[in-house]
Order: structure tokens, then C-alpha cells, then sequence
């Protein structure tokens, strides 16, 4: 970025080589905090030679596989059918209050998969508060019901979401066409717009099956054994580190066939939804209909929401505050989100200015490996992070520096994607006309462009900033000594049964997530 | 803009490095045990001292990896533990320096290192938790043993990957020998236990009648009562000199990579004074082991105990291949 006035004339022309070089460093920058320590993981799974070989192939990782991909399999359908049917209800149903339903659907998104699991463990069971509430011992949810409900709940307004917005766009008019042919209403939702809605909903799940595969807080919570909460199991039960290393690099290549899988659906069918003129007609339920769509909701805020925030209030209320208010966690999870939002946008911009201004075979690749730094496991990234920083990086290794530095690597491609998206809709030759009037290139781009990016920018940085208040395993491992966040604390506190003290932390991370995510949520239409 | 752009970046980086680990007088502790249970303690030391300590908490076992990943790059002064086999495991790494005579003087060789690289600081039993509203101590059977005939089907529970558990497979080695710690463990595994993180919860999803027992240390529970009062879970000391009725100390040492070895052994001196005893005797409800501290009344004498006695330098040893069984058992 520099400003020497001697290189006007080259500028005008095309991207100066000194400009390109900078624009990558910050791809590079942005990047390497998780691709390099994947390469040493990788390295150090290899080096362990004829053990790495025993643990790929012993019963048990197979077993593993087996038991993950169940879990994965049956929370993507269940997210699915939840996701898509209050999609569905939402948004092609003339049901009372519908605009309340969409965001009593869509708020669980706020709550973070262990806090679900929290509220699981600590509500049910014989002796839990929901038998001491009702007087009758309900039945445990631990292990695979519980690691479903909680993933279910954490994941379907994923689905919810992307599929209601793809409703809004289909064109009514097959539908019309469909009806006019004699088609039921339901065949026509099952023969006309489920098809339109197969890439959405594939996107849905995709994000679904991604974070059922990289979970770690749940599955740990309810005890369920899925490949997350195996290699936290070999990383703090075993001396050797190997065996963790080895199945996080298995894990990683679950993750990337999943993508991959998901890939080729995508390019399979492609569904270009037309701008639509006119609202589709809603359908009428009767009577029965609307009881039925009134309990499935109802049930499905219940399970999400209610149960939740009502278990946690509950603790509170039961034993307020034991431990005070963790102001120290709060302060701890507000400056680490921050700081990660601020890195990941200062690198996504210059970043997205090489993707959108000088697209080439090589800045593909930028956006593809931001993507998949964004889809591996937290877990392995935290385990090749304290590989690589406790040999090689000295005094970086467990600073605040370094969490930092990862976070804005793993969540690059959240602020990637919306300052990107910002950076397209603008037209080159807005800067070009600021250079004919005299200004260098980089006050054209800061003066010019980045005010008209603003509101992407500020929504990369949101997301990141909520996605990071979440973040539990990576901060578990790489954290420095005495450094605590909300996610920290509930998790610590869920998993020695201590409640009360798990609920004041999981509030607060609730209430600070609350705000951002309806800022998004509004602005975003 | 791009000069408030500046100044934003330069507040962070300001900001940051004020956040960030800056201060070298500060004492890192690594700590095997929780915070609930030991972090008081620290904080009554840095009161009466002035030195600053930072605590790293994790379970026993993965701190003992760590410190051996980290070899000589490791930023802790000071290990705590809660078993006497992670503390070997980095004693037999070559990262622990010799503690003084003044301080290994204060306990009970039986529980320290032979060699004198750390010191026990308070003592645990091993014993079974039980939910006594569906069974008498009577039924329980009177060795670990008993736990792997199939009328125990999914109704104890372990903690696999705790510090506690794997010490105890490690002392089972130690004394009975591989093939028989192999086999227990399978057979174990056969009965699908119930895999919990930790001792604490173990003890909390008995008394919520989650599961009927469990293997844990004897001290969890009676945390439980002084909170809870009258609790559904009893504690059963197995009593039979088996591993089962282990007596196992947490204990501490000094890295030798440490340039703050001073403060650290004030620190050790600390755990080991009398007012520090005296907190786990009536805070944590632990065995002292020094300054002629007596355990909490109701707890039977630890000489009653019928612990095996073990070189717990061996246990250090058989830690490496008990983390494997467990794993090899599927227990993992």
C-alpha cells in the first residue's frame, strides 16, 4: 500500500506487483495460524509410524467412525425435517402470529450446543430438576438421545433459516400451475417446491452435518462418544499424544470428505431462484392443521428455548450466584471476540480486494482454503496448535497473541464472505474515476470504497464476534494460563455437575450473544 | 479514515499487549486439581506473600503430557497434582529438580518420591460411591473384582481419562501384573460402564441416581454432604489391601527449568503448613500429611485403611502402559 507517486501511471493500468505482494500477505497472515499447524500435525501423526497405523486400523476407531457418522446422520435428518417444516409453516401457511413463530424458531441459534446440553443433563434424569419440578423420575438423555437433541436444536435453524429465505424467492407460478393441474396441496409442497428447494436445503445440512462432526462441547457434556470427545479423551487421559493426533487427522479427513460430498451435490443441480414479483398464496390449514402446527412449534420452542432458558434460571434462582458474577470471564470473552473480529476484518478486506479486483487461478484457492479452515474441527486445530506453539513458537505459546491470531484464522471466512459480497457490488469504476481526479489508489479504495463496504464489514464482524463468544475447544487448549471465558466456565462448571455456577456464566453468554444477533438478524433482510 | 484506522489498530495492539503475559515475577502453576477445590488456597498465598500466581487448570494426566511436550519450552514453575503417577511421569522425564531436605522432611516418605523430586501434600483413598438407597455396603462386592461379574452390567461407573483412575490401573499393574490388568479391564469394559470426565460427577450422578456406583476418591462425596446435607450416595472403603484400597497422595514439585525455584518452594512449604493442612482437612476432607494435622472426625484413620504399600516411583512407570490398556480396553 504504498503512496509513491511515481507509480501512478502503472496503477491505472492494472494492480502494482509491490500492491498484489501485500494483498497476499494478508491472505497469508490470515491463513497460515491454521494451516500451518495442520502440516506439523499431519507430520507428527506420520512420525508416530507403526502406532498411527495400529490406531487407523483398530476396531475401535471404526467403531468411532461408525457411531460419529450415526450421530451426524440422524441429527442432519432431524434438523432437516424441523428446519424445512417451519420453514414451511412460517412462511406458506396462513398461521396466526407468524411473524413471533419466526423468531421463536430462529433464536436458538443464539444458544451454543453445550449450554443445551447443560440444561439436558441437569433438567432430566431420575433425580434431575424436572422430576423435583413434576414429582416423577424422568428418564436420562445422555449419550446418543442426548448429543441428538442437543445437536438437533443447535443445528435446524441453520436449515430454518437459509430454507425460509429460499421460500420467499420461489416463483408462485409452478405452484399455480401445479394446483391448476389438480394437484393437492400437499403433493404440490412434495412434487413442486421441495425440488426447488433442494440446494438450500442441502446447504442446510451440510452446515448441519459439519457442526454435528465438529462439536465437542455437547458430546462431551452427555458423554456420548463421537470422534471430538475420543480425541479430548486420548489428548487428556494419555501420556503418549500421538493416538489424539491420529484420530484428529482422521477426523479432519471426515470433515473434508463431507465437504466434498457436499460439493458434488451442489454441482449436480443448480436452482437459480428468479426474483419473484408477487407473494405465493398462502395455504389455509383447518382447525386440526393449526392445533397440530400450534403443538409442533410450540414443542420445538419448548425443547430449544423454554427448556433452556427456564433450567437456567431455574439454578440461578435455586443458589444465586455462588461464585459472584464472573466479570474476569466476561472481560475475557469480550477483548478475545473483539480483537478476533477486528484481525479477521483488517485481513478479510485486502483479502477480498484480491479475490474480487484481481481474480486469478491462485486467489481462488485463498477462498477455498479460508472455507475449509472455517469447516475443520475446532478440536484438531487446538491440538495442532499447542503441537506446534509449545516446541517452536517460544513466547507466543499460550498468549493472548496467538488465541487471537487463530480465532481470526478459523472464523476468516465468516468476515471473508460478507466483505467480500460488500466489496462485488461495488463498481471498480468508482475508484477509477476518484484516481482520474487525482486521488492514489489506496485513498480511492479507503476514501471510496470502504464506506460504501461498511455494512458488510461490520456484519464479517459481528459474525466472527458471536462465532468466537462460542468457541470452546480451541480456546480449552490454547488459552494462556488464567484466562477464562463464558464458554470456558459453563463448560468446566457443567462437567463437574456444579449448575448453579454453570448457569451465570451461560446467561451472560446468552444475554451478549442476544444483542449482536438481532442487529444481524433485522438488518439483514 | 486511514489515520483513525491507525489509531484504532494502535489501541488494540496496545490494549493487547497489556492483556497479554507480561509480568515475569508471576509464579505459573500447572494444576492437576480444580479450581474449586484448590483455588483458595492459592489465593491465601498470594495474600500472605505478595506473589502473584497463575493457575493453569487441567486434569493431572494431560498436564503431565503437556509438560513433557513443552520439555524445557514449558512456562510452569510449579506442578500440582492429584496422583502420584503423573507426577512420576514428569519426575522420569528429567523435568523435576530435587526438592530441598527441609521440605521432603515434612511428609511421610511412603508419600513422596523416593528419589525426592516431589512431595505429597494431602492424601486420598480410593473407595466405591454408592446409591444406598438401592443397595447396603453389603452388596457391594469386596474387591474391584467383584465389579466385573455380569450382575454389574452398566450400573458402575469410571472416570477413564482421570488422573485417579489411571494411578489406580497403574498401582493394579504394579501389583498384580499385566495379564491381570489387562483381563480386569476388559472385563470391565464388557460390562459397559458408565464413562464420566471426572470423580465429581461421578459422585453427583450416583446421588441423582443416574447410575448405582462408582470408583472414585473418598473426598467428593463428603464435598457433596457439606453442601447437600444428607446425600442418597454413601462412600464404601474397599479395605481389602487390593488397588482398590489404595491410599494415593496429591502431591507437588518444582520444574527444573523454573528461574523462580525460590517462590515455588515457598509455595510447596505453603501446601504442607499447618494452615493449609488444615484446609484439606476441612475444606477438600483429604488425609494431612503434614504438620500433625488430623482428618476430619468420621473418616477412618488412614492407617485403617489397609493400603497397599507401593515404590510410587513404579507407579511412574506403569502409568505409560495403563493409559494404554485403558485405551486398548476400549475404556478410552
Amino acid at each position: 500500500m504504498t503512496t509513491d507517486p511515481a507509480s501512478n501511471i502503472e496503477r491505472r493500468t492494472g494492480p502494482g506487483g509491490t500492491v498484489r505482494i501485500l494483498l497476499w500477505m494478508a491472505a497469508v497472515i490470515a491463513l497460515a495460524p491454521v494451516i500451518v499447524p495442520f502440516g506439523f500435525l499431519v507430520g507428527r501423526a506420520a512420525a508416530g509410524g507403526s502406532k498411527a497405523v495400529d490406531t487407523v486400523l483398530s476396531g475401535r476407531t471404526v467403531e468411532l467412525m461408525l457411531s460419529t457418522l450415526l450421530l451426524v446422520a440422524i441429527v442432519s435428518i432431524s434438523a432437516a425435517v424441523i428446519g424445512v417444516g417451519a420453514a414451511w409453516l412460517t412462511e406458506r401457511t396462513d398461521l396466526a402470529g407468524r411473524k413471533w413463530w419466526r423468531v421463536i424458531v430462529a433464536l436458538p441459534l443464539v444458544v451454543p450446543s453445550y449450554v443445551i446440553a447443560l440444561t439436558i443433563i441437569s433438567a432430566l434424569g431420575p433425580r434431575g430438576l424436572l422430576s423435583d419440578l413434576f414429582g416423577f423420575g424422568f428418564p436420562t438423555a445422555r449419550g446418543l438421545v442426548g448429543a441428538w437433541w442437543a445437536l438437533t436444536v443447535a443445528t435446524y435453524p441453520f436449515i430454518y433459516l437459509i430454507v425460509a429465505a429460499a421460500m420467499r424467492r420461489i416463483d408462485p407460478a409452478l405452484e399455480e400451475a401445479g394446483r391448476g393441474l389438480g394437484l393437492s396441496p400437499n403433493r404440490v409442497f412434495a412434487r413442486v417446491v421441495l425440488p426447488q428447494l433442494r440446494q438450500p436445503i442441502g446447504a442446510g445440512v451440510l452446515l448441519a452435518a459439519l457442526y454435528t462432526l465438529s462439536d465437542f462441547g455437547a458430546v462431551s457434556l452427555v458423554g456420548f462418544d463421537s470422534f471430538t470427545n475420543v480425541i479430548y479423551a486420548q489428548y487428556a487421559g494419555r501420556l503418549d499424544r500421538t493416538p489424539a493426533m491420529v484420530l484428529a487427522v482422521i477426523l479432519v479427513v471426515l470433515a473434508l470428505g463431507v465437504l466434498w460430498a457436499a460439493g458434488r451435490f451442489r454441482r449436480g443441480r443448480r436452482f437459480v431462484p428468479r426474483p419473484v414479483a408477487r407473494p405465493t398464496r398462502l395455504m389455509s390449514l383447518n382447525r386440526t392443521q393449526r392445533t397440530g402446527a400450534y403443538a409442533v412449534l410450540s414443542l420445538v420452542g419448548v425443547a430449544s428455548l423454554g427448556l433452556p432458558v427456564g433450567t437456567l434460571v431455574t439454578w440461578l434462582v435455586r443458589r444465586p450466584l455462588p461464585d459472584g458474577i464472573p466479570w474476569g470471564s466476561l472481560a475475557g470473552s469480550l477483548s478475545v471476540s473483539l480483537l478476533a473480529a477486528t484481525v479477521a476484518v483488517v485481513l478479510a478486506i485486502p483479502t477480498a480486494v484480491l479475490i474480487v479486483r484481481h481474480r486469478g487461478g491462485a486467489s481462488v484457492w485463498v477462498e477455498r482454503t479460508a472455507y475449509l479452515a472455517y469447516s475443520v474441527p475446532h478440536i484438531t486445530v487446538g491440538l495442532a496448535v499447542v503441537f506446534l506453539a509449545s516446541r517452536y513458537l517460544g513466547p507466543l505459546y499460550q498468549s493472548l497473541w496467538l488465541l487471537v491470531a487463530v480465532y481470526a484464522s478459523v472464523f476468516f471466512a465468516q468476515a471473508l464472505g460478507a466483505v467480500r459480497s460488500a466489496l462485488a457490488q461495488i463498481s471498480p469504476s468508482l475508484e477509477e474515476a476518484a484516481r482520474s481526479l487525482g486521488r492514489s489508489p489506496f485513498r480511492a479504495m479507503t476514501g471510496i470504497t470502504l464506506p460504501l463496504m461498511g455494512r458488510g464489514i461490520a456484519v464479517g464482524g459481528l459474525l466472527v464476534f458471536l462465532t468466537t463468544m462460542k468457541e470452546l475447544p480451541v480456546t480449552l487448549l490454547t488459552r494462556p494460563t488464567g484466562f477464562d471465558t463464558l464458554a470456558v466456565d459453563v463448560w468446566s462448571s457443567a462437567g463437574e455437575l456444579l449448575y448453579s455456577s454453570a448457569a451465570v456464566p451461560a446467561l451472560m453468554l446468552l444475554a451478549v450473544s442476544a444483542l449482536p444477533t438481532y442487529v444481524l438478524a433485522t438488518r439483514q433482510r | 479514515m486511514p489515520n483513525r484506522f491507525l489509531a484504532a489498530a494502535i489501541t488494540l495492539i496496545l490494549l493487547s499487549a497489556a492483556c497479554s503475559n507480561g509480568d515475569p515475577a508471576r509464579l505459573t502453576v500447572y494444576s492437576g486439581r480444580s479450581e474449586n477445590l484448590v483455588g483458595p488456597l492459592f489465593e491465601r498465598f498470594t495474600d500472605k506473600t505478595g506473589i502473584e500466581v497463575a493457575v493453569r487448570y487441567a486434569g493431572s494426566t494431560e498436564l503431565a503430557a503437556t509438560l513433557r511436550e513443552e520439555g524445557s519450552n514449558t512456562p510452569a514453575d510449579l506442578f500440582f497434582a492429584q496422583d502420584p503417577a503423573s507426577l512420576g511421569a514428569v519426575a522420569e522425564s528429567g523435568l523435576f529438580s530435587a526438592l530441598a531436605p527441609e521440605i521432603l522432611a515434612l511428609v511421610d516418605p511412603r508419600f513422596s518420591d523416593p528419589n525426592g523430586r516431589w512431595v505429597g501434600t494431602s492424601g486420598r483413598a480410593r473407595v466405591v460411591v454408592y446409591d444406598s438407597t438401592l443397595l447396603s455396603a453389603a452388596e457391594l462386592p469386596s474387591s474391584v473384582a467383584g465389579f466385573t461379574s455380569p450382575e454389574w452390567k452398566g450400573r458402575i461407573a469410571i472416570a477413564p481419562t482421570n488422573g485417579s483412575f489411571l494411578a489406580f490401573v497403574a498401582a493394579m499393574l504394579v501389583m498384580e501384573g499385566e495379564a491381570a490388568t489387562r483381563s480386569w479391564l476388559e472385563a470391565l469394559a464388557a460390562n459397559d460402564p458408565g464413562k464420566y470426565a471426572k470423580n465429581s460427577p461421578i459422585v453427583a450422578a450416583v446421588n441423582g441416581g443416574e447410575i448405582e456406583a462408582g470408583l472414585v476418591n473418598h473426598y467428593y462425596l463428603l464435598r457433596l454432604q457439606a453442601e447437600e446435607g444428607e446425600t442418597a450416595a454413601a462412600n464404601h472403603f474397599l479395605g481389602s489391601g487390593g488397588p482398590g484400597s489404595l491410599v494415593m497422595p496429591a502431591g507437588a514439585g518444582i520444574l527444573v527449568t523454573s528461574n523462580q525455584k525460590e517462590s515455588a518452594g515457598h509455595l510447596i512449604e505453603f501446601l504442607l503448613s499447618a494452615e493449609s493442612q488444615e484446609y484439606f482437612a476441612r475444606e477438600t476432607f483429604e488425609y494431612p500429611l503434614a504438620a500433625g494435622i488430623a482428618p476430619l472426625d468420621g473418616l477412618p484413620p488412614l492407617e485403617s485403611l489397609g493400603s497397599p504399600l507401593l515404590d510410587l516411583s513404579a507407579l511412574a512407570t506403569a502409568l505409560d502402559l495403563a493409559t494404554d490398556l485403558v485405551a486398548a480396553a476400549g475404556l478410552l
